[in-house]
């Protein structure tokens, strides 16, 4: 397999197909491993889904337990295993214990009292609600080899990613070649210029030897010297350079203010990347006030304790190349410093530092621009305007933000006039006047100065 | 040929042989240059490594790195909250209902906070009393942002804690009780249950304690005549919406008369209704609010109101009372007194001669008329002054007997004729203690300032009219170390809980009975059950049919003319009693009549100052010049300058109070001269002699005494007789004509699409907004204005500028004098004019107001023309015109060319001649970072060399149709409105969508009265105008 792989790799050139190619043959790869494994590893109890688990898991249990850490619960991978190898515990007691721990630290249970002595007298949340299925469910997840899920260094089955290849000649081959081929051409020519040059003095010294009068070039006036005599000509290039200057003059000028791409950096390294991307969490749930007000709002800090309560550390999937898991525990601790959130006291200590972020988005004063017409009104996606957030490690203005690009946007986007009855008057009779199915934003009067200037 | 001309700087040099000429021929300085200054030190010059080539390089560098940083953006921060309110959420506004409660001014309030902070004061419209915020409360959000408040108690003007402030004034105020001396609490008028409550409890802990409540602007004559007849302390409550036939004798009751808000319920009959309004007439001396709003105004002296008032009693109920009147005013008396008669239960007289005798006069011929106006349920609770008590206080202070005194909401050493006696007697009394929001007069001799909060920041309850109860909540924290009265009260008396803990429980056990406070709160005002009628005291079968007269008899026999001329002592729409003073939105604001801002003056008739040689000139840039007058009254003198007053009595001067404070405010804020000195014993009404003095006052008006000129396109204007009986375009009579124009040398009407130059835009899709100005219910009182202001972050530019015609009021109320009797008598001249001879002198003639002439009051903003003359000369299109009716501005569009300006026909455009901003010339709110709090951060502050008008509050329409979008439903009508329709509580602005046929505003379009402000010059506003009707028939 891991051969095929390999040769995969080797064949590896800048096609897009094949690349497409190879994450389609990395999936079923994987697709096929995990199955390979589900048959094996739980033979007894088939209908187990650890999918389903996972989901069941991050749902109920993930608010107090990790997989593989100490939380407010213990670590539970392979709990079911290390029970049964060091309590003897079974199934059936934690069918038990999950629904009703109270009720089994009560009936006078070894291992449940130590256990809750243990985690301080935290009593785990009962959970009637689950089935036996869906605790098997569970367990299964807890069961499944991290190395299956997410293969990492260590792991027999680890790849590494293509971005970490160490082949470089592919590509580079081809540009060293081009180098030479063109490095020999110049020196061919120049040995040809040589040769003539040569070519034309052995000549020359003929000539002369032989005293052949050379026909003498009559006095010309040099190039440059008839090009500035033209007047024409001059006045060609005063124009050209003129507006050529201009063009650059104002193009330079109109960019002034603008700052796409503008990514300063933040006093706490905010990943959109994790929170949007990876954790798929609505931009709407911090930045909240987008949906009613004409600010987007930068969330309180109360807003990102509501996770990093629990959330303490970033898993070490999430770490990059660039950016290492102690990195970002560090920027959680930042976080913790400026709300005044004590981790190991597990408690508020009202000391806090507010926290002053870069503002990236900067319109000037004149312009009134409302989020929630844009956002709850039209309905346009956040990234239509801030670009792929989701994908951004460092947040950075995506769009120019210019006059023009409002109203380019304004001209092409249809008004969102569905299930609205502000709209239903108005849109039939606009559209009827102007022959249209749907009006754009600009029919609507979305170009008209006093709409965005006041 | 060389001239031989020899040229001499001085005869010094036409001497040949001076040593000088030649010394200085080498020499160009003759001083010395004082080198030493910089180059003396010599020790610090060798010292220094810095060569003059390092200094230079320095200095290059630094230029090139200060432009190469001027080429990056700033960097912005944005900070959040740690743990945001819920309540709060940035760029969306809440509204809170509070109460303001200054002494002066009382009025149901909502407060709109945008991110925490008051920006705006808006109208409370659940408010059954005193629900619409006037001119100054309007402007009272800037008073939170004033930055010269006390930031913390003081001592001797040292700061001090408050626990250092409560340990010692508690052993003071302990020691004063132990030896027996006298404790005064010196206040305003709170007309609050709950602080009434807690002085009681004071003066139980310290006993002793005497209570002086002193109103600056006393009414105390009218409560003391309520008391008399009705038992209770308390004025009047007449609610002029159920009166037809309104006589008032010297009682501005549309401005400040007895607490005010008087206007909106006036408002709603003069509006005609089925050919019927109420009919106004007006005895007054000063040319006031009110009598500029009357169908019929009678000018004559406070001494001639006297008997005038005497008389109409006498022919009302009965009796008779000696005295002569002027045959003119005693015709003018009988014709009210029969109209009066007729209307019966509809009449209602009004007075405001500061005279018990004249107070009990209007009350018996209001009870003989059974006038439904009067309600006897409800007085008014918000005057509780008293003269005597005060003259007492002075007087004992000055006799050492007062122990001491502790100050709230007053500034006596201000406000006090006799100030100087009560300075005296500060320094008498062992313990003084001034809350106060300034180091004013009064607070910089105390000993003791409590920095008092702001009413936005404090908690309290008012008892407005009976039973109608009114909250105060703080909309903001406080923003200096301040403590209110109460508050520090509660720790004297020893106890600890709050205030706010206060007000709940007292009303929790008093006035709500089963409701709910939070409700309360909520709504701002709580109507509670009203006790059982009060029975009138002196309330008899017999009184009542056949009242003595006694009253009226000796008001007649005080009717005793004198020497010289009356001065008549009243408070500016604008000012009121001057504890605003350094509100510069209300320096700025034009009185409604003289349209004068940053000043008062001595208003005189034109016949008095012919005679004592006074002039008012104008200058050459259109600016007003006076001379000066010196008043003397008892011995007093002051220098004021002098502005003839058309309508003016003759015999009769007026000088506004609230002018002239010193301390606690800007420099730029002392304006005008503190006459508070003349209003000696509380006496409104004082003999003057007056006579020119040197100099020449330079006045800020933004519009001279402008006469109409018969110009009858600008204020349509027409008379109850005529509007009832006319067609509009009659022929003759026609009233409300559209202007015609000449098409082929035919009549078309200016309306008619064939004479327009323009192609007509089809808005009958969306909105089409448009404000109605109703002339009838506008009575000029100026709340607009402000609350146009602190919507739309409109500078004030200062008294220079205001001189120099560059205010910026977005929106400006129009005042027009007749230069005859009425403005008909106008038209009538002009019409009559032939020929050149005549056209030259009378036309000049009609340049001048008429000594009682007729005023209409006409507001004027950006007309939103859907033919605007503005937008087509723009040459970078700055300006252009929206779908939805309103002419937009683009501020950083515009150049500033101007043309816009010269080509508007209606002059509302505004430039901004500077950065007001940012330039610290302009040292008014907007260059301050505390005043900058109050700005709307919705609508954006213009910067220099932009033009600036009104935007039809474009920011309030768009918010409230993205409202309805959100919501997905349509709006109804009532839901657009600008600030200006917001805040008059006249009714007289009525803004909306033309579009909805159902709407208001639809419905006015299509009213007779309607008319466009020139409307022959084809603009097509969209802002309409409904013809003035005045009521003038007698009997």
């Amino acid at each position: 397999m891991k051969k095929s792989y390999q040769s995969l790799e080797v064949n590896l050139t800048n096609n897009m197909r094949q690349v497409i190619h190879r994450i389609l043959s990395k999936n079923i790869l994987r697709f096929g491993l995990i199955i390979l494994l589900a048959f094996t590893t739980t033979l007894s109890a088939q209908e187990e889904d650890p999918a389903k688990g996972k989901s069941l898991f991050n749902a109920n249990c993930a608010a107090c337990h990790k997989l593989d850490k100490k939380m407010t619960g213990p670590a539970l991978r392979n709990v079911e295993t290390r029970l049964a190898e060091s309590e003897g515990l079974d199934r059936e007691w934690l069918y038990a214990w999950i629904k009703n721990s109270a009720g089994v630290i009560k009936s006078g249970d070894a291992y449940a009292n130590k256990i809750y002595n243990e985690y301080g007298g935290a009593a785990m949340t009962a959970f009637p609600q689950l089935s036996n299925e869906d605790i098997d469910n569970i367990l299964a997840y807890t069961a499944v080899d991290p190395c299956v899920t997410n293969p990492k260094p260590g792991c027999p089955n680890y790849v590494k990613p293509p971005g970490e290849t160490d082949s470089l000649e592919g590509g580079n081959s081809g540009s060293i070649s081009n180098e030479i081929i063109l490095g020999a051409l110049a020196i061919l020519f120049m040995l040809l210029a040589a040769g003539l040059y040569l070519v034309n003095k052995t000549l020359r010294r003929f000539a002369s030897a032989q005293n052949i009068e050379l026909p003498e070039d009559s006095k010309r006036t040099p190039l440059w010297k008839a090009f500035v005599q033209n007047q024409f000509l001059m006045i060609v290039v005063a124009i050209f350079f003129l507006l050529s200057s201009a063009y650059f003059v104002y193009g330079y000028l109109s960019q002034i203010g603008v700052d796409q791409g503008y990514e300063p950096v933040q006093p706490i390294h905010y990943s959109h990347r994790i929170h949007a991307g990876d954790n798929g969490i609505d931009c709407k749930y911090c930045h909240s006030s987008a949906r009613v007000s004409k600010h987007s709002g930068i969330p309180s800090l109360n807003v990102c304790m509501n996770c990093h309560k629990s959330i303490y550390e970033v898993a070490p999937e999430t770490a990059t190349e660039e950016y290492s898991k102690e990195f970002y525990d560090g920027e959680i601790k930042k976080l913790y410093k400026a709300v005044g959130w004590d981790d190991a006291e597990q408690k508020y200590t009202g000391e806090t530092q507010p926290v002053k972020w870069v503002r990236i988005h900067n319109l000037p004063d004149f312009v009134y621009f409302n989020h929630s017409q844009h956002v709850t009104v039209a309905g346009v996606e956040c990234q239509t305007c801030h670009g792929p957030v989701e994908e951004m490690e460092i947040m950075y203005q995506h769009a120019p933000l210019t006059m023009g690009w409002c109203i380019n946007c304004h001209r092409e986007t249809n008004v969102n006039v569905k299930d609205n009855a502000y709209y239903d008057k108005i849109h039939e009779e606009l559209s009827k006047k102007y022959g249209v199915e749907e009006l754009t934003a600009a029919q609507m009067g979305g170009l008209e100065c006093g709409k965005c200037h006041y | 040929m060389s001239s031989n001309k020899k040229y001499w700087k001085s005869v010094e040099e036409l001497n040949e042989n001076s040593s000088i000429v030649e010394t200085l021929k080498q020499n160009e300085f003759v001083a010395e240059i004082p080198t030493d200054e910089f180059l003396g030190d010599k020790e610090t010059l060798q010292e220094t490594s810095t060569t003059r080539r390092d200094f230079l390089k320095y200095v290059g560098f630094s230029t090139a790195a200060a432009s190469l940083a001027a080429c990056e953006g700033p960097v912005k921060k944005s900070i959040p909250y740690i743990v945001q309110p819920t309540e709060i959420i940035p760029g969306v506004a809440n509204y809170y209902a509070t109460t303001i409660a200054d002494g002066f001014d009382f009025a149901s309030v909502l407060v709109k906070t945008r991110e925490g902070r008051p920006i705006k004061i808006e109208n409370n419209t659940m408010a059954a009393t005193n629900g619409s915020a006037n001119a100054r409360v309007n402007a009272s959000v800037l008073g939170l942002y004033d930055s010269l408040r006390v930031q913390g108690p003081k001592k001797d003007g040292e700061s001090i804690s408050w626990e250092t402030f409560n340990a010692e004034t508690t052993s003071e105020l302990t020691k004063i009780a132990a030896a027996n001396k006298d404790i005064v609490l010196l206040t305003q008028t709170f007309a609050s249950p709950s602080t009434s409550k807690l002085v009681s409890e004071f003066s139980e802990k310290y006993g002793n304690v005497r209570h002086v409540v002193y109103d600056a602007v006393s009414e105390s004559a009218a409560l003391d005549a309520y008391q008399a007849k009705y038992g209770e302390r308390a004025l009047a409550n007449y609610d002029f919406a159920k009166a037809m036939t309104i006589v008032s004798v010297g009682a501005d009751f549309l401005s400040d008369w007895q607490g005010g808000g008087f206007d909106s319920g006036y408002s709603k009959n003069r509006v005609p209704d089925h050919g019927k309004m109420s009919r106004h007439i007006q005895f007054e001396s000063n040319m006031s609010l009110t009598g500029a709003n009357a169908d019929k105004r009678v000018p004559l002296t406070p001494t001639q109101q006297k008997l005038a008032l005497a008389k109409l009693y006498s022919y009302v109920v009965g009796g008779s009372v000696s005295g002569t009147l002027p045959e003119h005013i005693e015709t003018a008396v009988k014709s009210a007194a029969s109209q009066l008669k007729k209307a019966g239960s509809k009449g209602l007289v009004v007075t405001g001669i500061q005279d018990v005798n004249a107070q009990t006069v209007a009350l018996e011929i209001n009870e003989a008329l059974s006038s439904k106006a009067f309600d006897p349920k409800t007085p008014i609770k918000t005057r509780q002054g008293n003269d005597k008590a005060v003259a007492k206080l002075v007087a004992d202070m000055k006799a050492g007997k007062v122990g001491a005194i502790i100050m709230s909401g007053v500034n006596p050493v201000y406000t006090l004729a006799n100030a100087a006696d009560f300075v005296e007697g500060l320094k008498k009394t062992k313990l003084s203690v001034a809350f106060s929001m300034k180091v004013d007069e009064t607070s910089s001799e105390v000993q003791y300032i409590a920095a008092a909060p702001h009413y936005l920041e404090s908690w309290g309850d008012v008892e407005l009219k009976k039973g109608h109860y009114a909250l105060i909540q703080p909309t903001i924290r406080p923003l200096f170390d301040t403590k209110q009265f109460q508050d520090v009260l509660l720790k004297w008396t020893g106890n600890d809980v709050s205030y706010h803990d206060y007000i709940k429980e007292a009303w929790g056990s008093t006035i709500l009975g089963e409701s709910s406070f939070n409700k309360a709160l909520h709504d701002g005002v709580f109507v509670g059950t009203i006790d059982a009628e009060i029975e009138n005291v002196a309330e008899t079968e017999e009184t009542v049919e056949e009242p003595s007269g006694n009253a009226a008899r000796a008001l007649a026999a005080s009717a005793k003319s004198t020497e010289g001329l009356e001065l008549t002592l009243y408070t500016k729409v604008g000012m009121g009693d001057g504890q605003q003073a350094n509100n510069p939105w209300l320096q700025e604001f034009p009185d409604p009549i003289t349209r004068a801002s940053w000043d008062n003056y001595l208003t005189i008739s034109k016949a008095d100052a012919d005679t004592l040689g006074l002039t008012n000139k104008h200058v050459a840039n259109g600016a007003l010049n006076g001379s000066y007058a010196n008043v003397t009254v008892n011995g007093v003198t002051l220098k004021v300058p002098v502005m003839i007053q058309p309508g003016q009595a003759k015999g009769s001067v007026g000088l506004a109070l609230g002018y002239g404070k010193t301390k606690g405010l800007k420099t730029e804020m002392q304006t005008g001269v503190n006459v508070y000195v003349l209003y000696q014993g509380f006496n409104n009404v004082q003999n003057v002699t007056v006579e020119a003095a040197a100099g020449e006052h330079e006045f800020a008006s933004v519009q001279l005494h402008n006469t109409l000129m018969g110009r009858g396109d600008i204020i349509k204007e027409t008379t109850l007789e005529i509007f009832n009986t006319y067609d509009k375009e009659d022929h003759e009579h026609g009233w409300n004509k559209v202007p015609k124009v000449s098409l082929n040398h035919e009549e078309t009407p200016v309306t008619s699409p064939e004479v327009d130059l323009w192609d007509e835009f089809d808005r009958s899709i969306g909105h089409h907004f448009n404000l109605s100005i109703d002339l009838n219910a506008c009575t000029g009182c100026g709340a607009c204005v402000i609350a146009c202001h602190a919507e739309n972050n409109v500078p004030v530019v200062g008294k220079t500028e205001v001189r120099r015609s560059r205010d910026m009021h977005w929106l400006r109320i129009d005042r027009y004098y007749s230069s005859e009797e009425s403005f008909e008598g106008d038209n009538e001249k002009k019409d009559n004019i032939s020929g050149l001879g005549s056209s030259l002198s009378e036309f000049g003639e009609m340049e001048n107001a008429s000594e009682n002439p007729q005023v209409a009051f006409q507001p004027v903003m950006c007309q939103h023309c859907n033919h605007a003359p503005c937008e087509t000369v723009c040459p970078v299109a700055a300006t252009s015109h929206g779908r939805q009716g309103q002419n937009h501005m683009a501020y950083n569009r515009c150049v500033g060319t101007r043309y816009c300006a010269n080509n508007c026909p209606y002059k509302v455009r505004r430039f901004n001649w500077f950065l007001y901003n940012g330039n610290d010339e302009f040292d008014y709110h907007m260059n301050d970072d505390l005043g900058r709090m109050v700005l709307n951060p919705d609508v954006v502050v213009r910067s220099r060399g932009v033009m600036e008008k009104c935007s039809m509050c474009i920011q309030k329409t768009q918010k409230t149709i993205l409202d309805a979008k959100r919501d997905g439903r349509e709006i109804k009508d009532g839901e657009f409105q600008t600030a200006c329709s917001a805040a008059c509580s006249n009714g007289a602005m009525t803004f909306g969508d033309i579009n909805d046929k159902d709407s208001k505003v639809a419905k006015l379009l299509k009213d007779d009265r309607m008319y466009h402000l020139l409307e022959s010059v084809g603009t097509k506003p969209n802002v309409q105008y409904q013809t003035k009707v005045r009521n003038t028939t007698e009997a």
